[in-house]
């Protein structure tokens, strides 16, 4: 188990490496972010010259890289065009988005698990027929539709959220953003579990358990669902990593200054910084949430062993 | 969207009855009529640090037109510049000026306003090391040229061209006769600054100290800054409210949408796609007043298929081609006005502005339109590709739209598509290495209300935003006439004649004036924006 853990740890030396040059490649193509500095006009050009030397524009992409990695490693994620730094950015975004997140994953796992769980049991009776159509609905309908419809009968018209998060973004203020953030995560969550308990539920163990006269509760909880969940935990996992990175649609909707936010702001004014910092970040959340899932692999299936 | 109308309507409804029985969302202490009562206002984050020669975007200029006050001061109506903390400003030649600041002014934080808080803060704002991108402005100042060289290093710490002589009065000597130059003063660059600022940078930074109607009480970079009004501000325009929240919206969509539901005071710049309906929630809390915008096109005359003799006759084809009437009232609802000048309706009549100077060249006229586009030897290419950034600005509606107009007054299906590119930092970007394959949008926002600044820095050759390359001997010899004309009179007519010349050779295509737009709350009254678009905070009254 230890050396499974330090193997993958390694692994995920050169994913690293390599998802954080692609980034800054990838930043680097847009374009020169100087030119997007003085509005509708030319910036004048000595001060233009002198902000790309500031930046470091004026060096090669690779050195820029080897800089700014360098940079990373001693804890400087470098300045926003605004002078903030962006790890004070980062203190600021990912703590609103990190209870973002945990809203949505809780949302997924009570309601998508139960709702799964329900509908496999009762494969073909009308509540799984409804359930299902439900979930259709959800998966077909973008978020930011379901987001703005939302937002405009519970905040506006009903009156019972305020449509626009605070900048202090509780966790109250956050269940609404959170559950329409979860929606499509959601309906798959319960797709999965249902189809997984389904089939499950005709495994010879199944059989056995009920055969033992186990009672239905422990044979469903125990035996059942424990080793229906391998792709669902799967599947949520990688969702940590997508609702983080991914929520920018949702925090414009509901006024959330969070990871989506600053990403999409850094994107918009081609800020190498703040956007490599960000997406950084994100890459080793989506690795370190990929290591979990497999080491709780064998905790759910006492079959899968790690050596 | 009948639909939502509707619904918004009952959203307001319910929203003033929250607000009537006290049950109201908007967390804003109490503060009736008697001044003390705080405006909620919606925000962006600010693209540069807060400096005042730094910022050159609406939502900085905001805080700066609150915390400060320059020599001078755009009055909020008629957009006049007017004397702020200036006693006078003598010139016997329109080259050597000599200023007086008026007694009694400090900064909030007890320091007096000098001469030399002016020559400091000028000196800075022009100087190549502290990155100032408004540094262009201190151009005319005699010695810009030794702290400020377009290339290498700056040879002197301070401007030559400026001379402190006296507690209250210092003097400026420009590198070219400048008759207007004054009135430039209003602009946020020109500002004062405190020691406090080149002492501590960082935490003046952090928290900004000025001499205007608002001290900031505390700032949280990206999310929001509380102005509260000082109480011992010294000038007449005291803020009538008792101070502003400035909160920062992810999107102004949401910010109007928390107005709707009582939340939020005032929103500035209301989304296009909301504005069909801002008229029937708001009624006549929805501003829509001209701004000192105008949106041309240009032209890349650095190509030579869009520079030759007859090019003119092709620029005026297109021009007459472009049905603004119908692309003003249909995709923008009416906030924006068809041009007929290269100017904005906020110079007013004395300033500048002119009505009809465009005349025929600005009239849709499919028939004449195809027939000037023939002689001018017709579209290059038999495409255009027109330019623009596709990230902000809902520019792609009113692209194709108009591209869609010159097609079928062409009768042509392809002779104009769109352009797009995925980022305005990209898009400046091409246009900086006159990389544009045809013509492409230009917006310009004034920076003081005058016709030259509608002229000069955009058509003059090799101006500083000159991006199409356009140069005409006659233009120039008139615009440098007009600069050295002192009589503002004379100086504006042959700034006009100078117009006229733009016309005949049609060396940009004027679209449209943009107006500014606002909607607010119940809670407050008073609520203009100026002509640079910015809400007239310190006269808003709450209550």
């Amino acid at each position: 188990m230890g050396r499974y853990v330090i193997r993958r740890l390694l692994q995920m030396i050169p994913v690293f490496i390599g998802a954080t040059l692609l980034i800054f490649l990838m930043v680097n193509v847009m374009g020169d972010p100087v030119a997007g500095l003085c509005g509708d006009r030319q910036c004048d050009p000595a001060t233009a010259q002198r902000l790309r030397t500031d930046l470091g524009l004026d060096k090669p992409v690779w050195q820029q890289y080897l800089t700014y990695m360098g940079n990373v490693f001693t804890g400087d994620f470098g300045t926003a065009f605004n002078g903030q730094k962006v790890t004070e950015l980062m203190g600021s975004a990912f703590p609103v988005t990190i209870r973002l997140t945990i809203v949505a994953i809780v949302l997924e796992i009570v309601i998508g698990i139960t709702l799964g769980v329900v509908t496999g049991l009762r494969r073909g009776r009308p509540v799984d027929t409804g359930v299902l159509i439900l979930t259709l609905v959800v998966i077909s309908v973008p978020t930011f539709v379901t987001g703005l419809l939302v937002q405009l009968l519970l905040g506006v018209k009903w009156g019972w959220i305020k449509p626009a998060v605070s900048s202090e973004a509780t966790f109250g203020e956050l269940f609404v953003p959170g559950l329409v953030l979860a929606s499509v995560s959601l309906a798959y969550v319960t797709r999965l579990t249902r189809t997984s308990i389904a089939e499950n539920r005709r495994a010879d163990y199944v059989r056995t358990a009920i055969a033992k006269g186990l009672p239905r509760r422990r044979v469903i909880t125990r035996h059942l669902l424990r080793n229906s969940l391998i792709p669902v935990v799967t599947f949520i996992g990688t969702d940590i990593g997508a609702l983080m990175g991914g929520a920018i649609v949702t925090e414009r909707i509901f006024n959330i200054h969070g990871v989506g936010f600053q990403l999409y702001q850094g994107i918009l004014r081609q800020n190498t910084q703040t956007v490599v910092g960000f997406v950084t970040v994100l890459v080793l959340v989506f690795l370190v949430a990929n290591l979990i899932v497999d080491l709780l692999y064998a905790v759910l299936d006492p079959r899968i062993r790690y050596a | 969207m009948r639909g939502a109308t509707h619904a918004r309507w009952t959203a307001v409804a319910v929203a003033v009855t929250l607000a009537a029985t006290g049950c109201g969302g908007g967390g804003n202490g109490g503060g009736g009529g008697d001044g003390s009562g705080i405006v909620s206002s919606s925000w962006g984050d600010p693209q540069n640090p807060l400096e005042p020669a730094n910022t050159n975007e609406v939502q900085g200029g905001k805080v700066l037109d609150m915390i400060f006050r320059g020599l001078k001061r755009y009055n909020p109506k008629t957009g006049a510049a007017e004397d702020a903390l200036a006693e006078k400003i003598e010139t016997d030649d329109s080259v050597n000026y000599r200023i007086t600041v008026k007694d009694g002014w400090t900064f909030s934080n007890g320091e007096k306003v000098t001469a030399k808080s002016f020559v400091d803060a000028w000196n800075y704002g022009a100087h190549l090391d502290n990155n100032q991108k408004n540094a262009y402005f201190f151009g005319y100042i005699d010695g810009y040229d030794e702290v400020h060289p377009e290339e290498g290093d700056a040879t002197a710490r301070t401007l030559s061209g400026l001379k402190v002589t006296g507690e209250r009065t210092f003097t400026v000597k420009l590198n070219q006769k400048f008759s207007t130059w004054p009135e430039t003063l209003g602009y946020a660059a020109f500002a004062p600054l405190p020691t406090a600022f080149f002492e501590d940078h960082d935490s003046w930074l952090a928290k900004p100290v000025g001499n205007g109607p608002y001290q900031v009480d505390n700032y949280a970079k990206g999310s929001q800054m509380s102005l509260r009004t000082w109480n011992d501000y010294p000038g007449d325009d005291k803020a009538q409210n008792g101070g502003v929240d400035l909160k920062v919206y992810t999107d102004n969509n949401t910010a109007y949408t928390d107005l709707t539901a009582g939340n939020l005071d005032l929103v500035d710049d209301i989304p296009a796609n909301q504005i069909k309906n801002a008229q029937s929630d708001l009624g006549d809390r929805y501003l829509n007043t001209p701004a000192g915008i105008i949106q041309t096109l240009s032209f890349p005359f650095y190509d030579k298929e869009w520079n030759t003799p007859d090019g003119a006759k092709l620029r005026t084809g297109i021009s007459r081609a472009i049905n603004r009437e119908q692309i003003t009232k249909t995709i923008f609802q009416n906030t924006r006005t068809p041009a007929t000048d290269w100017t904005s309706p906020v110079l007013g009549e004395d300033g500048g502005y002119k009505a009809g100077l465009c005349g025929d060249a600005c009239e849709y006229d499919p028939a004449e339109a195809k027939r000037l586009v023939e002689e001018g030897g017709g579209i290059p290419g038999g495409t255009m590709r027109l330019g623009y950034n596709a990230d902000t600005g809902s520019h792609k509606e009113w692209v194709d739209a108009v591209c869609n107009s010159i097609n079928n007054a062409l009768g042509q299906d392809r002779a104009c598509v769109g352009d797009p590119t995925g980022t305005f930092a990209d898009f400046r970007n091409k246009i900086g290495e006159r990389k544009m394959p045809g013509p492409f949008r230009a917006g310009w926002q004034m920076d003081y209300p005058l016709i030259q600044n509608f002229l000069q820095p955009l058509y003059y050759t090799d101006a500083s935003s000159n991006d199409g390359e356009w140069s005409n001997e006659k233009f120039d010899k008139l615009v440098d006439d007009a600069n050295a004309e002192s009589d503002t009179a004379k100086a504006v007519e042959k700034f006009q004649q100078a117009e006229e010349v733009l016309r005949d050779e049609m060396g940009a295509i004027p679209l449209w004036y943009q107006n500014g737009s606002a909607g607010y709350s119940d809670r407050i009254s008073n609520v203009e924006l100026n002509p640079f678009s910015v809400p007239v905070y310190n006269e808003i009254k709450v209550g």
